[in-house]
């Protein structure tokens, strides 16, 4: 009944997964993330589920009741077993460090993804309790919705105006922190046009449960036809807009900013530092070795 | 100035009734039962017996007494969360505001690790390790007693903030910048951080006390490598407890230092950092996990072993892992946040220190394995927990192991596949693994068995509830579905969620039935009466009489091996000599001592009047606390004298089944 239940748990799981989600990838990120995950898992269920079946098979040969099992009280050693029962939880972690290894280097979000297509630039910081999208090339900005062309790689770069949040959109690929004073980076991509779930994976107080937005995968023509008719309406962002838009809100309608003062990002990255080597720590010593 | 600090009238909700009456409820009961007991006139008693105790088999079933308490009030949080994510789609907000939502999903944790699965580990490891050890008390008794305050005032602190002010809304982890005074300026964080800071210190006492005991005090004869294997996997956790616990408390020291005093080791400004809280607080965290879960694998190694008539497979290599596994605990933190940005090398190495870990632990499962094969198996209650254990745990460590692939970790992080997982191995490891030992030791505690029927009905709603319960987050986890939603616009979790709610009524049913099983057993406790050894035991705590003396053994055992009782008895049932010749000499046993109960008393003092900044009153508690540690310094005997003809005329009536 129980392995029964783990067995109904992963079919489950993967028609959960084609809805949306995690199992469902529009992108070469979340395509690669799946292909770990579905590879691990298989290497421990060839050893899990013998292991379970095994555990329910013993307790119950070797119930009281059944005559025909040997009673061996003094067994309590053999070194054959023994390195048969080191060695086997041994093999499997050895293959799946090797998918992790070689995973955690493939994936890495600071690492661009490799395409002809020249990628676009995007700047995102959590606000209390939004997402600002910033497209630095382009000279717009977009409040909790992030539209993306097809098949463009996408260079995100990301901070929070304050409290840590998690910016992901699983059916894309993986997941970044965003942190007061430094910058992450994350490099995305979408293969297929689509509307796909964007929200916070880390708790960041009241708001959070409406901290969630939409990643539109667009085609280039109308990635185009958005870029026109956002720098044709809506507001400036600037210091002065912004700090209105950073004050905590909750469930913010989207919408666009036709221009943006430029350097702004950083000065996000910077703004809730007051002290004067505010600037040596735009980077965090971790980043710093890195660069 | 204002005498009272921050507190006044408004710090109760009174406009609240969900909270208002559920602590007018508590405060009801707690007078009740005060009333009972002293018109019933057990007052003294209760002060001589128990609360001055400093015998560790009372101070032990007091820690779980508090466990117990605590685990129905962090379920009953987790009943409120999950019926509110059962209702709270599409454009519902449920029937909790995110103020209480918070509240309560950052209590729910906080109690259950701090104040339900820590106390009741403890008690056990208070409760047996002595006994398995062969000796008469703890290293430190009154010591032991004072951490047991500690513990209590911790709770109690965390319990007024039900009524008076607010808990915190942080979470249980309670990150900064969130946690900073910028975005949490009420008090809540303050109960979290006080509570923990006091419960904390009595923790490190517990560790301190039990790494003593088990180094310097043994049985005669009983060699490191004869211990019993519980007492090895509680000295590998309290080891863990002693070398991580103050990694905790310097943390949160931090964190107070920036709410109370102006500090910037965690602000966004002035220079703090606070992914620096984030590594610390896991580098206590991790190792916490092991503190949990080391005694819990110690439990099921004493229960597969008695209940198959074996001795453990591989004990070598059991210890071999218990200590593998405690060195480990200390390398793979950052598991925890590979999202945090750091390079493929960094995230690469702590995957893999993190399933190195998954070697021993795999190894434990095999040698039970092995140690149910060729037994003879009693399928008791106890043993049906470590069954449904084995099946379980190895489901959440493979969980655990696919999140320590960086890359699924990225998709998997947070989400409430990350709470299936953990659940699945705090409940489904520790839980059982304490539900095991409160069924297996329980006739040694009181001289009567638990009922065996309501133990099965219970065993059985707990197992199915926590599927059906958890599974369900294993799969909304993988469709993207992230923990601590208040609520959510996708209305095809839904249906998940009344199951994952409907879990949760099945485990209430299985608390419900426990507590069935124990009244039923109290009332039948004639008919359930048990001698030294119900189970046809295999290690020292069977040797002496159910419940044990104040002194545990009248004569000291002499360890020959492995398994000592056990030993004895294929030898041959050796009857115990003849009383009369059996000289017995009075044994000094340590002297009862208030010390912990006044200790406890001014540190809930001085913790409420820090979180409501009375600083007089805080003054008052931290001198209190301190006078009282010097009285007790000062004191001029320690230990009393039980004459040599009572421990006869008990012996008499308790004869010895086997000599030891």
């Amino acid at each position: 009944m129980r392995y029964g239940l783990l067995a109904v748990l992963i079919g489950v799981a993967m028609l959960g997964g084609c809805s949306e989600g995690v199992l469902d990838p529009k992108g070469p990120i979340a395509a690669a993330d799946r292909q770990i995950l579905l590879n691990s898992l298989g290497i421990m269920l060839a050893i899990v589920i013998p292991v379970i079946l095994a555990t329910l098979g013993v307790a119950f040969w070797f119930r009281e009741s059944n005559t025909r099992a040997r009673y061996r009280p003094n067994f309590a050693y053999s070194g054959r077993l023994e390195m048969l029962v080191w060695s086997i939880p041994a093999m499997t972690v050895f293959l799946v460090g090797g998918v992790a290894w070689v995973g955690s280097h493939d994936v890495s979000p600071r690492k661009p993804i490799v395409s002809s297509v020249k990628p676009l630039r995007i700047q995102v910081a959590s606000l209390d309790w939004k997402w600002l999208f910033i497209y630095p090339d382009l000279g717009v900005a977009s409040v909790n919705r992030l539209t993306i062309p097809v098949g463009t790689p996408i260079s995100l770069e990301l901070t929070s105006s304050g409290v840590m949040n998690s910016f992901f959109v699983p059916q894309l690929g993986s997941q970044i922190y965003t942190m007061a004073g430094m910058v992450t980076r994350l490099h995305l991509q979408a293969d297929q046009p689509g509307t796909y779930r964007g929200f916070s994976a880390q708790f960041s107080g009241e708001g959070f449960a409406d901290m969630h937005f939409d990643a539109d995968a667009v085609t280039s023509e109308k990635f185009t036809q958005w870029l026109d008719g956002v720098r044709s309406a809506g507001p400036e962002l600037n210091a002065k807009s912004y700090s209105d838009l950073v004050k905590p809100s909750t469930a913010v309608a989207p919408f666009t900013y036709r221009s943006v003062e430029p350097g702004l990002f950083d000065k996000i990255t910077v703004s809730e530092m007051q002290s004067d080597d505010a600037m040596c720590r735009r980077y965090p010593t971790s980043m710093r070795a890195e660069q | 100035m204002n005498l009272l600090g921050k507190l006044d009238w408004s710090a109760i909700p009174f406009n609240q009734p969900i909270i208002m009456g559920a602590s007018g409820g508590v405060v009801v009961v707690i007078v009740a039962i005060l009333a009972w007991v002293t018109l019933k006139g057990y007052v003294p008693y209760l002060w001589r017996e128990w609360i001055t105790s400093v015998d560790h088999k009372r101070i032990g079933v007091m820690y779980i007494i508090l466990a117990l308490i605590m685990l129905l009030r962090g379920f009953s949080d987790a009943i409120m969360m999950r019926a509110q994510q059962a209702v709270a789609a599409g454009g519902s907000q449920g029937y909790l505001p995110p103020e209480h939502f918070d509240q309560i999903f950052s209590a729910h944790g906080t109690i259950m690790i701090f104040f339900m699965a820590m106390p009741f580990v403890i008690g056990m490891m208070n409760f047996v390790v002595p006994l398995q050890l062969g000796v008469r008390d703890m290293a430190f008794p009154t010591l032991n007693s004072v951490a047991l305050g500690l513990t209590a005032s911790g709770i109690l602190l965390t319990n007024i903030s039900l009524a008076v002010g607010e808990f915190s809304k942080a979470g249980w982890v309670a990150y900064p910048p969130l946690s900073e005074l910028q975005y949490s300026p009420g008090v809540g964080v303050d109960y979290y951080l006080w509570s923990l800071q006091i419960s904390g210190v009595g923790t490190l006492m517990t560790g301190i006390n039990f790494v003593a005991t088990i180094l310097k005090t043994r049985a005669p004869g009983m060699s490191y490598m004869r211990m019993p294997v519980f007492c090895w996997t509680s000295l590998a956790a309290n080891l863990l407890i002693v070398a991580a616990f103050p990694v905790l408390t310097a943390t949160l020291t931090m964190l107070l230092l920036d709410r109370y005093l102006g500090f910037h080791f965690f602000t966004t400004d002035g220079g703090g950092n606070a992914m620096m809280y984030v590594n610390l607080f896991w580098i206590w965290g991790h190792p916490e996990v092991y503190i949990l879960v080391l005694p819990a694998f110690g439990i099921f190694s004493e229960v597969v072993s008695t209940f198959s008539g074996k001795p453990l497979f591989g004990y070598r290599s059991m210890v071999l892992a218990t200590m593998a596994i405690c060195v480990l605990s200390f390398v793979v933190w950052l598991h925890h946040f590979f999202t945090m940005g750091a390079g493929a090398n960094v995230n690469g190495f702590f995957g893999v220190m993190t399933m190195i870990i998954a070697v021993p632990t795999g190894v434990k499962v095999f040698n039970w394995l092995f140690t149910m094969y060729g037994g003879r198996i009693r399928f008791t209650v106890p043993i049906l927990w470590s069954i449904g254990f084995m099946v379980t745990f190895v489901i959440g460590g493979m969980t655990g192991v696919l999140m320590a692939v960086p890359p699924a970790d990225f998709q998997l992080h947070n989400s409430l596949f990350l709470i299936a997982h953990f659940h699945n191995v705090i409940i489904g490891g520790t839980v059982f693994g304490l539900m095991a030992g409160y069924n297996y030791w329980f006739p040694k505690a009181f001289g009567f068995m638990l009922d065996e029927r309501w133990g099965r009905i219970s065993f059985w709603c707990w197992l199915i509830g926590f599927y059906l319960a958890f599974m369900p987050l294993y799969a909304l986890g993988l469709m993207g579905m992230t923990r601590r939603m208040q609520h959510y616009d996708v209305a095809s979790w839904q249906p998940w969620l009344i199951a994952a709610a409907l879990g949760v009524v099945v485990i209430l049913a299985g608390i419900v039935s426990q507590i069935i099983q124990l009244v039923v057993s109290i009332r039948d406790r004639e008919k359930l009466k048990v001698t030294a050894d119900p189970w046809n035991g295999r290690t020292l705590e069977w040797a002496t009489a159910s419940p044990p003396p104040p002194w545990n053994f009248a004569v000291l055992p002499q360890v020959t091996g492995i398994d000592a009782l056990w030993q004895k008895k294929r030898r041959g049932r050796t009857q115990a000599e003849p009383l009369k010749e059996r000289e017995f000499e009075p044994i000094e046993v340590p002297k009862n001592s208030a010390t912990g109960f006044i200790i406890a008393f001014f540190a809930v003092i001085a913790g409420f009047a820090m979180i409501w900044h009375i600083w007089w009153m805080a003054g008052v508690g931290a001198i209190g606390v301190f006078l009282t540690m010097l009285a007790f310094a000062f004191r001029d005997e320690e230990e009393i004298e039980i004459p040599a003809e009572r421990i006869a005329r008990f012996e008499q009536a308790n004869p010895a089944e086997i000599a030891v």
